[in-house]
């Protein structure tokens, strides 16, 4: 049992960590709360669907090259609609009207995909065979969602950390106003956040497509469990969203398992408000 | 002049029944509830700049006390219960979030709203035994019209009455800096709390007043988010900052979303994600002070 | 007694000891200058004063009264008021309301007229009366630094925290603002001011005391405080580090 939820809970929460890393990075270095996350990383997932029903394009084939699309979507997104709300306003003026923005943005998409694909719930079957481990039969698909989750989620940390970028981006993440003053432009930096969150989110809906059956008006629980991740982690702290991701997996496969399978959602949502409480600076941030 | 104005208005609205057909009353009812919780909902979110998507967590409470309480005992009495429940739970809710930031409220107030959903459906089935309520509440439409518009009237005349109170003016501060606020010698946290109690009462009564209207009720509909987003949109529309704005708001786009979703239900999310992006970057203060910023534009060319 | 105790007042930011057990005292009346270089914490001290950060340990007194743990609302009701290093103003409201808002909810609690009277009065002082109804946001920065100091002095304090309220002010605004601080000490108010220009603070203040690093280092007539060796290697050292 306790094996079982081990197992199962940190397969589940690879997905999740990697659902929430784009919106940590949006909202930490673009700062913009971005609720119409959960409707790119949907509309990912069904274009990984079409494209494999229409053209017989291999799901994975869609994973590695739906990253880079996501890249140009989102740096489309921030310049047209973010950019000038960050020039307008600033502080909590710029927090309502970006939650205002992506609002109507999140209604866009998801009417944009009610039209084109329906209200049915879709999915796929691919990869879907049963592999052991330590006595636990976990599904193909789901484990190689979990290497794409430790694969990119690491290559970032290590980016982030190692590289001139990675610098560049942390230092406007921790002090956008001072920024400038030590030669960096806030303005690309935001939107190459923004993209890359984007990118992110992308490559999380095409990956849980492989697996998971959605439908197009369910954008919202993706936005909210990633929020949910984001905050437990801390906002913008990306080893802090991998670490909350994978508790946060493994918190509902204990709910689910040896509670009540009713009760998940509550139960994260519970978790998400008594955080937000108590710890609104993160479980692994300073106070 | 004002005192004789708004109780003729009033009294003529409240006659519409006697002439209305059952098509446009059930319409109007629609209309007035979404004026009603559009003017309660900016009562605290207008000055404050908090955007709370709890409405529905509010509204859907409402229902849900009748839901429960119908078939033991009257109807007023049950309206009492439910201002004391809907303001109980503002009290606590407000007790502990208000001192969260911007952007923490406003996610708060939306999970709050889905909890509370998740909760009770969970309650219904495994506790109550079935997911489903009857309202079996001896209340005629134009029962539910009479009530659903006293409310209204209510809250636009409180509304009006706060906007010039103490408790007006520290809101508008609150709204605009909350250091300054403070050290003006304005208690953030009861100012704030007074406020949401106020708007979360006149939220829960108006959905009790409205669930005879459903007959049957199950959480997934009680529940429903995009109540909590139409009210936020319909009172940003018009202008949450102003005593009209709200119900402005709410009618034009009461008749516009109910025109779409028996029409064009496929387009229904477009037209609400597009109203949303225009109001932000065109009219973020409202149509109405979009409206007099063009006039005063004008003017300023023609002087 | 003294209107106004500092008494070992220490503010600790994790490791950082940003105010040091700082004490000393304000009389009736008095216009008191509180210098230091950059860093040293007098504003860290203000915002403990006023309430605006709680502080880690000692005490602060007005009339003898403890502020200590008390909420920034509660210490301005008791008669504290303040304007901000950087200029705080509520630009959609108008001026009249920006400055109202301390005669309602201060320590006199005036509503109505009498409300409107305290608001107009101090945007006289001040020199905005005939722009009550204008929007605030439409001030210019000297402007804005008026109505910031308007909105103290309507609280009716006993009082008045002005942390650089000189600053960024040409030389005939400084000349019309050093008039401006005498008056309102002349008329009885007692002032506690960090200030950089010292031009202002040998006009203003016959007293002077002088942070370094979170500590006191001088409480003396000014005169002889900006001749002490160690306000001028404070001053010195923080320019050399520079």
């Amino acid at each position: 049992m306790f094996v079982t939820i081990l197992i199962l809970g940190l397969v589940l929460g690879g997905t999740y960590a990697l659902l929430a890393l784009g919106l940590t990075l949006q909202y930490g270095i673009a700062r913009i709360m971005n609720l119409a996350y959960g409707e790119l990383t949907l509309a990912a997932a069904f274009i990984l669907v079409a494209l494999m029903q229409g053209f017989g394009i291999s799901p994975l084939l869609t994973v590695a090259l739906i990253g880079p699309v996501g890249y140009v979507v989102g740096s489309l997104l921030y310049t047209v609609m973010m950019k000038p709300l960050v020039a307008r306003s600033s502080g909590g003026k710029l927090d309502v009207d970006s939650i205002l923005a992506t609002f109507g943005l999140l209604f866009l998409i998801q009417g944009a995909l009610l039209m084109v694909f329906g209200p049915n719930f879709t999915s796929i079957s691919y990869l879907d065979k049963g592999v052991t481990i330590f006595g636990v039969t976990v599904a193909l698909n789901r484990l190689i969602a979990l290497g794409i989750c430790v694969v990119v989620g690491g290559a970032l940390v290590i980016a982030l950390a190692t590289t001139r970028w990675g610098l560049a981006l942390r230092a406007v993440a921790q002090t956008p106003t001072s920024a400038p003053l030590v030669g960096l432009d806030v303005n690309k930096v935001a939107r190459q956040g923004f993209a890359l969150g984007t990118a992110l989110a992308a490559t999380a809906g095409a990956t849980v497509a492989m697996y998971q059956t959605f439908s197009a008006s369910g954008g919202v629980v993706f936005t909210m469990k990633a929020l949910v991740i984001v905050i437990m982690g801390g906002v913008g702290n990306v080893g802090g969203a991998l670490a909350a991701g994978l508790l946060l997996g493994l918190v509902e496969t204990f709910v689910a398992t040896a509670i009540d399978p009713g009760l998940t959602l509550a139960a994260t949502f519970a978790i998400f408000l008594l955080v937000l409480l108590f710890r609104p600076q993160g479980l692994f941030g300073k106070a | 002049m004002k005192y004789v104005i708004y109780p003729v208005a009033l009294a003529l609205l409240a006659a519409v029944p006697f002439v209305a057909s059952d098509y446009a009353l059930g319409l109007l009812i629609g209309m007035v509830t979404y004026v009603t919780l559009a003017s309660a909902w900016a009562m605290f979110s207008g000055p404050t700049h908090y955007v709370s998507l709890a409405t529905v967590a509010f509204y859907g409470a409402g229902a849900y006390v009748v839901a429960m309480l119908n078939e033991v005992m009257a109807y007023p009495m049950i309206l009492l219960i439910t201002a004391g429940v809907g303001a109980t739970m503002a009290l606590v809710v407000g007790l502990s979030t208000l001192r969260l930031a911007g952007v923490y409220f406003v996610i708060f107030s939306f999970g709050l709203a889905e909890l509370i959903r998740q909760l009770i459906t969970w309650y219904e089935i495994n506790i109550y035994g079935t997911l489903g309520r009857y309202i079996f509440v001896d209340i005629t439409a134009r029962g539910i019209y009479w009530q659903m518009l006293g409310l209204a009237a209510i809250t636009i005349g409180l509304t009006a009455y706060i906007n010039r109170s103490r408790l007006g003016l520290a809101l508008r501060v609150i709204g605009d800096d909350e250091v300054v606020a403070a050290h003006s010698g304005i208690p953030l946290a009861r100012m704030k709390l007074m406020a949401f109690v106020l708007s979360a009462t006149i939220l829960t009564l108006a959905g009790a007043i409205a669930s005879p209207r459903w007959v049957y009720v199950e959480p997934a509909i009680v529940f429903n988010p995009t109540v909590s987003f139409l009210t936020v949109i319909m009172a940003l529309f018009g202008g949450a900052n102003r005593l009209w704005g709200p119900a402005l708001g709410a009618i034009p786009l009461f008749l516009a979303f109910e025109y779409l979703s028996a029409h064009f239900p496929d387009v229904y999310p477009i037209f609400l994600g597009a109203l949303f992006i225009g109001v932000v970057f065109l009219f973020p203060n409202g149509v109405l002070a979009g409206i007099e910023g063009l006039r005063r534009g004008k003017k300023e060319e023609t002087a | 007694m003294s209107l106004l105790t500092i008494d070992k007042a220490t503010k600790k930011f994790g490791g950082l000891t940003a105010v040091d057990g700082v004490s000393f005292s304000l009389e009736q009346g008095e216009i008191l200058g509180l210098l230091g270089p950059n860093g040293s914490g007098k504003t860290t001290l203000i915002n403990l004063i006023s309430g605006a950060l709680p502080m880690t340990s000692g005490d602060i007194r007005l009339n003898g009264v403890s502020l200590a743990g008390k909420r920034a609302d509660q210490i301005a009701h008791a008669g504290v008021a303040r304007t901000f290093q950087l200029v705080r103003i509520l630009p959609s409201l108008s001026l009249m309301e920006n400055v109202m808002i301390t005669a309602v909810f201060g320590a006199k609690s005036h509503w109505g007229q009498a409300a409107k009277d305290t608001a107009m009065t101090a945007l006289s002082r001040v020199g905005l009366a005939n722009r009550a109804t204008a929007n605030a946001g439409s001030l210019t920065y000297i402007d804005q630094k008026r109505l910031e100091l308007a909105r103290a002095l309507a609280a009716e304090p006993e009082v008045l925290l002005l942390d650089e309220w000189l600053a960024g002010l040409n030389p005939t605004e400084l000349a019309q603002g050093i008039a401006l601080i005498r008056e309102l000490s002349q008329s009885g108010l007692t002032i506690l001011m960090v200030e950089h220009i010292m031009e202002a603070v040998r006009a203003l203040c016959p007293r002077v005391v002088v942070m370094n690093s979170g500590s006191l280092i001088a409480d003396e007539a000014t005169q002889s405080a900006l001749n002490d060796p160690r306000v001028i290697a404070a001053y010195l050292g923080d320019s050399a580090d520079a």
